[in-house]
């Protein structure tokens, strides 16, 4: 690790931490993306604020039906907690299999989301959930949906100075089936795809559908024409099939060294439909 | 002061821990960037980011002047320093004078052309990053194929041909075999390049004492003894002013039997500015800088008999070579055309290599280093052959075998296989499978349109390397035993290990001859000023050669030690057991610890007897050893997906006598850790411009603990002739046994859908390709 010379602050306070943010500081928080960029002096950033530190963003709370997730919680607290995984543990089984070890004790939802990256787990569970998270400027506090949060390839809604403080997902009605589906990048740990689905099921139909689906383009994103060709059906094999078959429909497809775009959308499909019939056979 | 405990159970054949791994798994063990000293400096090398360019001109004022730098020193600067080794010869080899800064040229992507050392690793990046080069880029080519057809941009503009050699050899009647043959089957196999990947990268201190005239050399390597008569030439000192250390090695798998440009150019530094050096190779010049193994293009062709007997193996090997010849690069092709017949009794063999430059970083030894391609073509041949006949891949194998009582045999490469008796591992291996109740569930299986394979490889492997007319360097290994006055043991190996468990396993040895307790035996290595010269540890020849050097040592220290004994107990009639020497007239005893004080204290020693307790022992070792064994891997596909899971993997190995079970399981282990990664996961991949895609941890697939299967290790025990401890080499076996283990599975699994042959590595989207084209046919 020999990154170029940079400042570095362990502020004491959130207001401390924005108002150096303002200035043109560069958020810290796990370290798990921007540490490996910095080593390869692709990211050179003059001055890290370390939001590592703040004791006051890191919680796991229930507040008025959902629950708030402080930016620095690590993936570690957020599957080991009984909270989440009673509450949401959609939230619960994609944390759990991010990464490695490592990487899930340093690595903080925070960080996640404001990095963005089009093959992170928690933006599939993070769409699927419709998420909401409170962005915090030094002189302003805003929420924003999950839906017009991501925007592109490590672009978010976020503007400069400001940080992700807190993730809100619902807490899930204990009829909802969920499950996150995931085609491990076995050297990198990040999803070829991921799909993270939600299903709520009444009297023998689907009610809705959530589907969120990572990897397979540019930023994750829901897959509406499945959850839409799902409502009001039975969720039988034929339906989920036909379903699935949507899932990539419209998409432009990433291309890689680890799959190419035609396998990736063909394994968007299958794994879809293996999500929601694992999401559907936990459905109450 | 301790005692020295005579103990006389036996230890060799016991499962005992590794005495080593305390100080490595609690990080309390000194690796070479462990090392400080007072006024260090530390180096950051300048690589090219090209694979082919020339360089217009080279501005180092920037760096030069840069706070807290030392010096930049260029190609210019080094043009003396004699070139990068090779030890290879063949016959018209071509060999690029491989500079260690390139002064005019680069024929890689991460080709060093400058050096800045500074005060600490940070300034010296800092101002590498102001260096500023012009370079006129070229053309590259980085596919050995493509680089051997017409009109491929030359890699050496003295060679446009990019042929480093051709290389032939044939025994029997080939073209009679291949004529009478009632079948003939052909298929092109390649063996990908994979990126050794050592925990711990390469490394240098350099540290010049002037006024000794002695150059220090830490370097992470497994060959110290032969890097300083290397970097010794190189730089032109005396061979006896260079000291070379190897402190704890964190790996190597071949890729540090090399003397690489670094360890002389942090000489040539150390020596410019009269300050000690430190070079630490990050892991992407790891990636991109140090040699990378396999790069085979293969063509096979094999003709047999109706009833399977093969009667000729025909082979054709495009090796890609890389930019310049490593140490031994051109070598480990010849290694794989030794080993082509297998372990099959053919005596028809033609081989032909073409060593193909490209603009990559050089292949050399990793891991099996020539055999695991040769196993892999020769595995998968037989179960080309096998299918083509509708034979089963057992019996088809059986039938070939070389028998029991053929030993020791000829073959058509000119080797002499030791012992053998390949039936005992593939009969164990099979019924520990449960060969013929997984046939029938197969049958079952594929009735429903499912997918499972069932694999079988049996290897053989040529190791101990090696008497010294067939190595490069010398094939010898050294041992010295002494025993200090108060009786306490040291054992000094020239076969520096990197991971092998020498400093127990030797210890075992050394505690069975001598009869002492193990804790009072130390192995030392990997120090040219306190080890008598040595060769190193590769080619599975640590036990097999360093061993038995130990082995011969404590023969001649034991002699010493009972001619000592009786003269101190009066008696030429005497016995050495348990640390205990005993007069056999009167049963009168004298410790190891009494006559190791008695031999240096010397008021009196027997009729022309040195005083002191000090055996040094050369061994040359007559032939190889030919270890062998069978793997069986039992697969199950996912048809939508092409995930391929792994439900058993069965190694049965036969490496002569064992003397530490566990450590030879590890062996095993690792090894099939290895095999499992090039046959499904690793791969080097090279753009078009020679760009290395596959550059950082995050793209190039490495096994890791739960990617792994449970290993059912099993043995047979054939001891070998050509040592006296009967040990054959274990260090390779599973890398070699693996993979045509694991890729005959995923083939018999898809065989229905008509596929023969699958090239590695095995990803899931490849299988998928092949599901989905073979579909219409299941």
């Amino acid at each position: 690790m020999i990154p170029q010379t940079f400042e570095y602050t362990a502020p004491k306070s959130l207001e401390e931490a924005l108002q150096l943010l303002a200035n043109g500081a560069k958020p810290l928080s796990g370290g798990m993306s921007l540490i490996p960029m910095m080593k390869l002096r692709l990211a050179a950033p003059d001055h890290l604020v370390d939001l590592g530190r703040l004791k006051d963003l890191n919680y796991i709370r229930e507040e008025g039906g959902a629950l708030h997730i402080g930016a620095t919680t690590t993936h570690q607290e957020v599957t080991a907690s009984a909270l989440v995984r009673g509450k949401c543990p959609l939230l619960s089984q994609t944390a759990g299999g991010v990464g490695d070890p490592q990487v899930r004790n340093r690595g903080t939802i925070g960080g996640s989301v404001a990095h963005a990256d089009p093959s992170a787990d928690y933006p599939a569970a993070l769409q699927a959930l419709e998420a909401k998270f409170v962005l915090k400027g030094a002189k302003s506090e805003r929420t924003v949906s999950a839906a017009n949060f991501f925007l592109d390839t490590f672009t978010t809604a976020l503007e400069p100075g400001e940080i992700v403080r807190e993730a809100i997902v619902p807490v899930e009605d204990s009829s909802t089936g969920t499950h996150y589906e995931k085609v491990v990048q076995k050297a990198s740990g990040f999803a070829v795809v991921g799909i993270a689905v939600r299903i709520k099921k009444a009297a023998g139909k689907i009610e809705w559908a959530r589907v969120g689906v990572t990897g397979l383009s540019n930023h994750a994103y829901r897959a509406t024409a499945v959850e839409k060709a799902l409502e009001g059906t039975g969720g039988s094999a034929t339906e989920i099939q036909h379903a699935a078959a949507m899932v990539a429909e419209g998409v432009d497809a990433n291309s890689d060294l680890h799959a190419s775009a035609e396998y990736r959308k063909h394994l968007a499909v299958v794994h879809t439909a293996r999500a929601l019939l694992a999401a559907l056979a936990r459905t109450a | 002061m301790a005692t020295t405990i005579a103990k006389p159970e036996l230890l060799v054949g016991k499962r005992l821990r590794r005495r080593e791994d305390p100080r490595l798994i609690t990080g309390t063990a000194t690796y070479v960037d462990d090392m400080k000293m007072p006024g260090m400096l530390y180096a950051t090398i300048v690589r090219s980011p090209h694979a082919a360019a020339k360089i217009r001109s080279m501005d180092i004022s920037k760096a030069a002047q840069h706070p807290g730098v030392a010096a930049v020193f260029t190609g210019k600067d080094t043009e003396k320093v004699g070139p990068v080794p090779c030890a290879a010869s063949l016959p018209g080899l071509r060999v690029p004078h491989h500079y260690i800064l390139a002064p005019e040229r680069v024929y890689f992507v991460g080709h060093p052309v400058a050096v800045v050392v500074a005060t600490d690793r940070y300034v010296a990046k800092d101002a590498a990053d102001l260096i500023e080069i012009d370079w006129d880029v070229t053309d590259a080519v980085a596919d050995p194929e493509k680089a051997i057809a017409k009109g491929a941009p030359a890699v050496h503009p003295e060679w446009p041909d990019n042929k480093a050699f051709d290389y032939h050899q044939e025994g029997g009647e080939v073209d009679k075999a291949f004529a009478e043959a009632d079948v003939i089957v052909k298929q092109r196999i390649t063996s990908q390049r994979l990126i050794p990947t050592p925990m711990e990268t390469r490394g240098v201190v350099a540290e010049w004492r002037a006024a000794d005239r002695q150059l220090n050399l830490y370097s992470s390597t497994q060959i110290p003894h032969l890097m300083r008569s290397l970097v010794a030439q190189m730089l032109g000192l005396e061979e006896n002013r260079l000291r070379v250390v190897t402190p704890e090695v964190g790996g190597a798998f071949g890729c540090k039997l090399n003397v690489y440009a670094e360890e002389a150019l942090m000489g040539f530094v150390a020596m410019k500015l009269n300050k000690p050096i430190k070079w630490i190779e990050s892991r992407r010049e790891n990636f991109l800088c140090t040699i990378h193994g396999r790069g085979h293009v293969d063509f096979y062709e094999v003709a047999a008999k109706k009833d399977g007997t093969i009667t000729g193996i025909k082979l054709l090997i495009i090796q890609d070579l890389g930019a310049y010849h490593q140490l031994l690069t051109p070598a480990i092709p010849t290694l794989s055309v030794l080993m082509m017949p297998g372990l099959y009794k053919t005596a028809n063999v033609r081989a032909d290599i073409i060593g193909a430059f490209t603009n990559c970083v050089p292949t050399d030894a990793y891991r099996g280093a020539g055999r695991p391609e040769a196993t892999h073509g020769i595995e998968r041949m037989v179960d080309i052959l096998a299918a083509e006949l509708k034979m089963d891949p057992a019996e088809i194998r059986l039938k070939n075998f070389i028998q029991k009582e053929d030993f020791p045999f000829p073959t058509a490469t000119g080797l002499t296989y030791d012992t053998g008796d390949y039936s005992l591992p593939l009969k164990k291996a099979l019924g520990i499978a449960g060969y013929e109740e997984l046939r029938a569930e197969q049958a079952e299986k594929r009735k429903k349109g499912e997918l499972m394979g069932i694999g079988i490889s049996t290897y053989g492997e040529i190791c101990a390397f090696g008497p010294s007319p067939a190595t490069a360097a010398g094939g010898w290994e050294s041992a010295t035993v002494k025993i200090d006055p108060s009786g306490k043991v040291t054992v000094m190996t020239g076969a520096s290990p990197h991971g092998q468990g020498e400093e127990t396993t030797f210890a075992q040895i050394a505690a069975d001859e001598l009869g002492v307790d193990i804790d009072d035996i130390l192995v030392l290595h990997g120090d040219t000023a306190i080890v008598q010269y040595g060769i190193g540890t590769f080619g599975s020849r640590g036990t097999a050669v360093g061993g038995t050097a130990v082995y011969f040592a404590l023969q001649d220290l034991k002699a010493k030690i009972k001619k000592f004994g009786a003269m101190l107990l009066g008696s030429d009639d005497v016995t050495l057991s348990g640390g205990v020497v005993t007069c056999n007239k009167t049963g009168a005893t004298k410790t190891l610890q009494e006559i190791a004080g008695a031999t240096y204290r010397a008021m009196t020693l027997p009729a022309n007897t040195e005083p002191g307790l000090f055996a040094t022992h050369f061994w040359e070792p007559p032939n190889f050893t030919f270890p062998f064994g069978a793997h069986i891997v039992i697969s199950d596909i996912d048809r939508e997906t092409g995930e391929i899971k792994i439900r058993r993997y069965i190694a049965v190995d036969d490496c002569g006598n064992i003397l530490n079970p566990l450590i030879v399981d590890g062996q095993v282990h690792g090894g099939v850790a290895q095999g499992l990664g090039q046959a499904l996961w690793e791969q080097a991949v090279y753009d078009e411009s020679g760009q290395l895609v596959t550059g950082e941890m995050t793209d190039y697939v490495l096994p890791r603990a739960h990617m792994m299967p449970w290993i059912e290790s099993d043995h047979t025990t054939t001891p070998t002739p050509v040592n006296p401890l009967g040990v054959k080499g274990v260090g390779e076996a599973g890398t070699i046994g693996c993979s045509p283990a694991m890729v005959n599975s995923v083939v018999d699994a898809l065989s229905p859908l008509g596929v023969r042959h699958i090239d590695m590595p095995m990803t899931p989207e490849k299988i998928w390709r092949l599901i989905s084209a073979g579909g219409a046919k299941a």
